[in-house]
């Protein structure tokens, strides 16, 4: 049991729990969704990214323990493949997670953070996402086989049926209410509103969190400095979002649920989704403690946990610790190799539409196609920093102080 | 039985009844498209919708959800305004007696909970429409009305989390307000706000920024009570009621619950 526990703090710090998410999601795409095989081309990146872990673990030490649950994880999905999507294995999943959670509950470091009110309705809300996920993931998939089968989806099959609302809308909506008005009435009563002492601009409580909804985005700040985090990519999120209605032009998948049709779609969306913003939120509320300091699930949030700080800016490391060189005085030199760098990310784009990605440029045209390339670009700017973080302590790429800009 | 229906019959042929239901038990085709047309409140409803629309496996039901947090969310909310003084003197200790002594008061238990039910619900509802492809055309002006009421509904909850004036709120709107100090050009720590000078005055500074635009002060203090309160409690929701009527109006207009074409 002690063993276990230790295993999954191990696992659950933020970088192993994040890269076993990210690839547990491409495994779910590839194998359960559209049908890939372990022993195919495909399968074999999959196989070949487990070794990567395990070379790796080699010499940072936790990831031995992801390339562990890694392997098991993949493993077993692709031996379920679309199985995943059965009634009965998605209750034995559920059933397992739930059971796990309150088993969970006997330890008293995760009941004091887990049982917190406030954190009551998140914890509810990694079951919901969970079950909603595989609730639409299982109709794509079940629908993708009619379609690939030559049929219609399910939905289809019901579009010239029409039923009065009054009953069948009316009373469906009665019933919610009903229950709705049951649920939250027994939870009110059940759990007590948290309040705490008096208002006092003296003392700052540690950790200090701003509410959960928002914890991503102070998650966020870790990475990036508070310019681009606080302000430049909550902006972008939303004008993302509403740009996605029109940088999608595929007219499939409107109006039932398709994964095959609308892959890259519902790819990016579940990843930015579920992934980055709902792990983020996760991670910021139950594993964040004190000096906003990592904590794993059975963990002690010990205030006076020290964690040294080696994070090095990209210039530091290039002209310091590989070219043994002083840093230049002038910040144009000294952050030249940050700039190439992301330039050169920023400009994939129109590189990728020349050859590997002219199909899209040539259907989205290219204004949908930039906007859509660029917004995609910021969203994984995100992982990609934090694995730098997490595996190389890499602080910012670009760091000029003179300006206050840091990328 | 027999006389349970004859009772049923009296009441629903009674004048009072009559006065208010014009339709009568909707038991026949013909009655049931009156009633939902009728109605002030089912005639958001158009009278017949696809089947597919009806299923809560298809839809989740969580736009409706969301709507009903709402009405709780409105509901508990005005009864807690009977209790509670917006200013640094009373409002914690208006909790405090909210919560000692109002008996059997869970009105703000189920504010705070159907707060952040409602957040999730959004969200799942988010989540459903993309999954269905629902906000493809002709959909997509709804789309983005959604996207702003999701930011509304995040707001709500952001300014409401002040009001309890604990620690657990004010340390929670220091946190997520200081990012507006940041904001490029508005606020004092942001970048190119240093370049808006007026000879060799910055006219961006910690007094007069985003940060405190948004708080009423340079610290979260009586000002910034206030300011969430009034849009906590004014503000926010009428814009969000404005915006939710246009997006079922829109519902409606756009072909009803979405379903495939």
């Amino acid at each position: 049991m002690t063993f276990l526990k230790d295993y999954i703090n191990v696992l659950s710090a933020a970088s192993i729990s994040f890269l076993l998410l990210s690839s547990t999601f491409g495994c779910i795409v590839y194998f359960n969704l559209l049908e890939g095989r372990l022993r195919s081309k495909g399968g074999s990146i999959f196989i070949g990214l487990g070794v990567a872990y395990v070379i790796a673990g080699l010499f940072i030490r936790p990831l031995l323990y992801l390339a562990v649950a890694y392997f098991l994880v993949m493993f077993g999905l692709a031996h379920l493949g679309g199985r995943l999507w059965d009634k009965k294995v998605g209750k034995w999943l559920l059933f397992v997670g739930i059971v796990g959670f309150f088993v969970s509950f006997l330890d008293p470091n995760f009941y004091l953070i887990a049982a917190k009110p406030d954190n009551v309705p998140i914890g509810a809300m990694i079951f919901l996402l969970g079950i909603f996920t595989w609730i639409a993931l299982r109709k794509a998939y079940l629908n993708d086989k009619q379609i690939q089968a030559g049929g219609i989806p399910w939905e289809k099959t019901e579009t010239n049926e029409k039923l009065f609302v009054w009953p069948d809308l009316v009373y469906t909506e009665m019933l919610c209410m009903i229950l709705l008005t049951v649920v939250m009435s027994v939870w009110s009563v059940a759990l007590r509103a948290p309040l705490e002492e008096a208002a006092n601009p003296t003392s700052s409580p540690n950790p200090a969190k701003a509410p959960w909804y928002f914890l991503g985005l102070q998650e966020m700040l870790v990475y990036f400095d508070p310019r681009l985090a606080g302000v430049v990519l909550p902006g972008l999120i939303i004008v993302g979002l509403m740009a996605i209605p029109y940088i999608d032009t595929n007219p499939k998948g409107n109006g039932y649920y398709s994964f095959r049709e609308r892959k890259w779609e519902i790819g990016i969306f579940l990843y930015g989704f579920l992934v980055l913003w709902s792990f983020l939120i996760i991670t910021g509320t139950f594993l964040r403690g004190p000096n906003w300091n990592f904590f794993g699930p059975y963990e002690y949030w010990d205030p006076n946990k020290l964690v040294p700080l080696v994070n090095v800016d990209l210039s530091e490391l290039v002209w310091v610790n590989w070219l043994g060189m002083p840093l230049p005085k002038l910040w144009p030199i000294r952050e030249m190799f940050g700039i190439l760098l992301v330039i050169g990310y920023l400009s994939l784009p129109p590189l990728l539409a020349a050859r590997p990605f002219r199909r899209f440029y040539l259907k989205m045209g290219p204004a949908r196609y930039y906007v859509g390339s660029f917004l995609f670009l910021v969203m994984m700017a995100l992982p990609i920093k934090m694995v730098l973080r997490w595996l190389f302590n890499l602080k910012y790429i670009v760091h000029i102080g003179e300006l206050f800009f840091n990328v | 039985m027999a006389s349970v229906k004859a009772l049923q019959e009296n009441i629903v042929n009674s004048q009072i009844w009559k006065s208010v239901f014009r339709v009568g038990i909707p038991n026949t085709n013909r009655k049931r498209v009156l009633a939902v047309l009728g109605s002030l409140i089912l005639h958001l409803h158009p009278v017949k919708v696809r089947r597919s629309g009806v299923r809560m496996s298809y839809t989740w039901c969580m736009g409706g959800t969301t709507f009903f947090f709402f009405l709780i969310e409105t509901v508990t909310g005005l009864l807690l305004m009977f209790y509670y003084r917006p200013t640094i003197e009373y409002a914690f200790t208006d909790i405090m007696d909210l919560r000692e002594q109002a008996p059997f008061g869970i009105m703000r238990e189920m504010h705070r909970w159907g707060a952040h039910a409602m957040v999730i619900a959004v969200w799942l509802h988010m989540f459903r429409v993309f999954m269905t492809g629902s906000y493809k055309p002709p959909r997509e002006f709804n789309w983005n009305v959604g996207v702003i009421l999701l930011v509304l509904t995040l707001l709500l909850s952001f300014t409401g989390y002040l009001l309890p004036w604990d620690q657990l709120a004010i340390w929670a709107i220091t946190v997520g307000s200081s990012m507006a100090r940041a904001t490029p050009g508005a606020g004092n720590e942001g970048p190119m706000s240093g370049l808006i000078k007026l000879g060799d005055i910055r006219l961006i500074h910690a007094g007069d920024d985003a940060r405190f635009g948004l708080i009423g002060g340079r610290s979260i203090g009586a000002a910034t009570l206030l300011r969430f309160y009034v849009l906590h409690c004014v503000a926010i929701p009428l814009v969000a009621g404005f915006l939710m009527a246009i997006h079922f109006w829109r519902v409606r207009k756009d072909g009803g619950i979405s379903g495939p074409l």
